[in-house]
């Protein structure tokens, strides 16, 4: 018999997570050019949904991918690549999956240069970032709306657990940027965006900020239809959240 | 002679042409009234079908195609023939150099190579002189090089140190968007930090420029004292190339029967000898019949050295070439798409690179007594045919499978190569996007890179740029400012170039209609 344990956890490389995609080279998920795993299925159900095939938790097999298949998709890419996010859906669903992936990254000699980033909604507890901290490199976290009524409206849950882990992964200084979706005539009222800027500048004066107009491409119907903001609503969602030192970019 | 003078008369009488292109043109036309260089039959033939190409240099050469003058030196010891004494200052500096430049030969008449700026003009920016100083001598110095050479082969470099030149290159760069002089910045994994990377990156999004190269991979090749040139030509400073010929793969592999394999032991080395007598024919008319090297001030002062000079050999249509050998050999992969033909098409421009290596060539002592060779990059009067070793335009996969189909041809062309690369808008907002992949194409054994953005209003055409909006002003009325947008319009009008997303085609030649 062995003198010390055996690690009851299974090798990284052979957990299997439900992947709905990847994509090889991308500019707009995470600093520099990334790899990008998109999880399947999602805790949230929000109207404005760009990606609303992967908001529907995977069943059986159809999907199921291992660690190690993902890491033979990074490695041609990799001399090309600054990291990998993980995206989804909701990447955190799949936690033990992304904790595996990330370590294996970590774990391998070519691809250990690459940082890790998932982007997500922000559900996640505190128990599940604090089982990412180890391997997480950064975060990019949405917020649907700062009023609990109107997320609620919106995604269907409240944004307690949203608000959490913005504060902690900022405290923590992994949190890269915050994303906030704008749906004209929902979420983009003066008021609200002046008290959205002051919360997100008192968790971090200079948070980074992304203020992202619907885009009705690949939406759901909605009735009423749900309409994209017109730049000059975007530069003006953008005037009213701006607060001192934030750092805002509008997409 | 009667064709000749019509040639003539029409050249004269163009309306879209201004004097001094005129000029210039008349100068190339009166050299075809000599006789060509002595060739074989079989070369001759191979030069009127335009198998091979000697880019319409004409029938005597008196000036070498590209020179790379050693400015540095020039600028610390003062000219004697220009009667320019050392300067300075920051402002005698400038003026020694733009005097210089207009007294500086090269096939197009222009001066292909400004020097390596930051180097040459470092000395000058002392404590006293502020970045906002810098800027606005600077700004001034880019209108005269625009208005006094306007030619987008104009073109120099930068790097791979940062420095305050450098940075204030960049802020000129994007805010006078002009497409001459083109600029390349030389990137060391080590010595480039990431953000002057970035900052060339964010000057591409703005006008096209900078073109990055492999720093130790091209001082690898020619030693520390090199300059990438015109468009994508990496050669030795005090040195050049006396002459620019090339090889039509497509029309090679037209004129061959049998398997694939046996094009690489037959019809190639047949056509590449062909290639490189042409070339020993020009070089010799250059050095021997027109005495260049013995005669011109910038070799008598020391600046070009012969002996840093050398002949390029060009490759081109290298897509048309490897699909049709496939196709002999019953497979019918595509270049770019297909791991069989990829590896074909490496195995056959390794082939070209032993050929070229073991034939010599006289007065190229600047390349060990051969040929530098070349992916050439098009000219405007190309049809059908695919510029170098690119993918053809439109058929281009995805950008991972791009790069990682060229990256294995980029060592063997120690005088350069020319992929272009495209990126969408979102890039913008992201630039260390494209930090990331240009260190990882070097990190591939990439020699060279260029980018563009698909809305720019620039366009790399072969490797030079033009503004859309020169392009349409030609349409037009026909005429333009720079000598390089009318080869750029023909190239467009054959090419497409700016419905493809913006690559490019044709290049660095006269246009000899």
């Amino acid at each position: 018999m062995s003198a010390t344990h055996a690690d009851p956890r299974p090798h990284p490389e052979s957990v299997t997570g439900f992947v709905a995609d990847t994509i090889t080279f991308s500019n707009v998920d995470g600093p520099g050019n990334r790899f990008v795993v998109f999880l399947q299925g999602c805790n949230f159900d929000c109207v404005a949904c760009h990606n609303p095939q992967t908001i529907p938790l995977a069943q059986g097999d159809h999907f199921r991918t291992s660690v190690a298949e993902i890491l033979e998709r990074i490695r041609p890419a990799e001399p090309f690549l600054g990291g990998i996010t993980v995206s989804g859906g909701e990447a955190t669903l799949q936690l033990d999956f992304v904790e595996a992936l990330f370590t294996a990254v970590k774990a391998d000699p070519q691809l250990s240069r690459l940082t890790c980033f998932v982007d997500s909604n922000g559900s996640l507890d505190d128990a599940g970032w604090q089982r990412l901290r180890p391997v997480m490199d950064g975060a990019m976290i949405d917020l649907k709306c700062f009023d609990d009524e109107i997320h609620r409206s919106m995604t269907g849950q409240s944004n307690a657990d949203v608000l959490h882990s913005i504060e902690m992964l900022a405290g923590w200084g992994v949190l890269d940027e915050v994303r906030l979706l704008i749906l004209h005539g929902v979420n983009d009222s003066a008021s609200l965006l002046r008290r959205t800027g002051e919360w997100l500048a008192s968790v971090d004066p200079a948070m980074r900020v992304k203020v992202i107009g619907f885009r009705a491409h690949g939406a759901r119907p909605h009735q009423p239809p749900l309409v994209e903001p017109t730049v000059g609503e975007l530069t003006t969602a953008a005037a009213n959240l701006q607060v001192a030192a934030l750092n805002l970019c509008i997409v | 002679m009667h064709e000749l003078q019509e040639r003539a008369r029409t050249l004269v009488q163009d309306p879209a042409l201004s004097y001094d292109q005129k000029l210039r043109r008349l100068a190339a036309l009166a050299t075809e009234a000599l006789p060509y260089p002595e060739l074989s039959p079989a070369c001759q033939e191979a030069l009127e079908k335009r198998v091979i190409c000697d880019m319409y240099e004409g029938h005597a050469p008196f000036t070498a195609r590209y020179i790379l003058p050693d400015y540095e030196k020039a600028i610390r010891r003062g000219l004697t023939y220009l009667e320019m004494p050392a300067p300075t200052n920051l402002d005698d500096a400038l003026a020694f150099l733009l005097v210089m430049y207009a007294n500086v030969p090269s096939v197009t008449t222009y001066p292909v190579y400004l020097g390596d700026l930051d180097k040459v003009l470092e000395p000058f920016v002392t404590d006293e002189i502020t970045d906002d100083d810098l800027d606005t001598r600077l700004r001034r110095f880019w209108i005269s090089i625009d208005r006094m050479f306007p030619d987008a082969f104009v073109h120099l470099d930068l790097g791979p140190h940062d420095s305050r030149i450098t940075r204030s290159v960049f802020r000129v760069e994007r805010s006078l968007r002009q497409s001459v002089p083109n600029i390349t910045l030389k990137v060391d994994p080590v010595v480039t930090p990431d953000d002057l990377v970035e900052d060339g990156v964010r000057t591409v999004f703005e006008t096209g420029k900078p073109h990055f190269v492999n720093h130790p991979m091209m001082v690898g090749d020619h030693g520390e004292h090199y300059a990438a040139v015109s468009c994508y030509n990496s050669l030795k400073i005090g040195g050049g190339a006396h002459t620019l010929v090339r090889l039509n793969l497509k029309e090679a592999a037209l004129r061959h029967d049998g398997t694939a394999d046996e094009f690489l032991t037959s019809t190639l080395p047949r056509f590449v000898e062909l290639t490189a007598e042409l070339a020993e024919a020009r070089v010799r008319s250059l050095v021997e019949g027109q005495h260049f090297y013995d005669t011109h001030w910038l070799a008598q002062e020391g600046l070009i050295d012969i002996h840093r000079f050398s002949a390029m050999f060009g490759i081109f249509g290298l897509a048309e070439c490897v699909n049709l050998l496939m196709q002999h050999d019953g497979h019918d992969g595509r270049y770019g798409h297909d791991d069989i033909t990829n590896a074909f098409a490496v195995r056959l421009v390794e082939h070209v690179a032993d050929l070229v290596s073991v034939r010599p060539l006289p007065y190229c002592d600047g390349g060990g007594g051969f040929a530098y060779l070349h992916s050439q990059s098009g000219i405007d009067l190309d049809h059908d045919v695919t510029a170098g070793t690119r993918i053809p335009v439109g058929d281009e996969p995805d950008l991972l499978a791009h790069l990682t189909t060229c990256a294995p041809h980029h060592q063997l062309f120690a005088s350069g190569v020319s992929d272009i690369f495209h990126v969408d808008e979102t890039a913008v907002r992201n630039p260390q996007a494209m930090v990331d992949i240009i260190r990882g194409a070097f990190r591939q054994g990439m020699r060279d890179f260029t980018f563009n953005l698909d809305s720019n209003e620039f366009v790399r055409i072969t490797g030079y740029l033009v503004r859309k909006s020169d392009l349409a002003s030609i349409a037009a009325t026909g005429s333009a400012r720079h000598s390089s947008d009318h080869l750029a319009a023909g190239a467009e009008h054959n090419f497409h170039l700016t419905q493809r997303a913006v690559k490019r085609i044709g290049c660095h030649e006269r246009d000899p209609r």
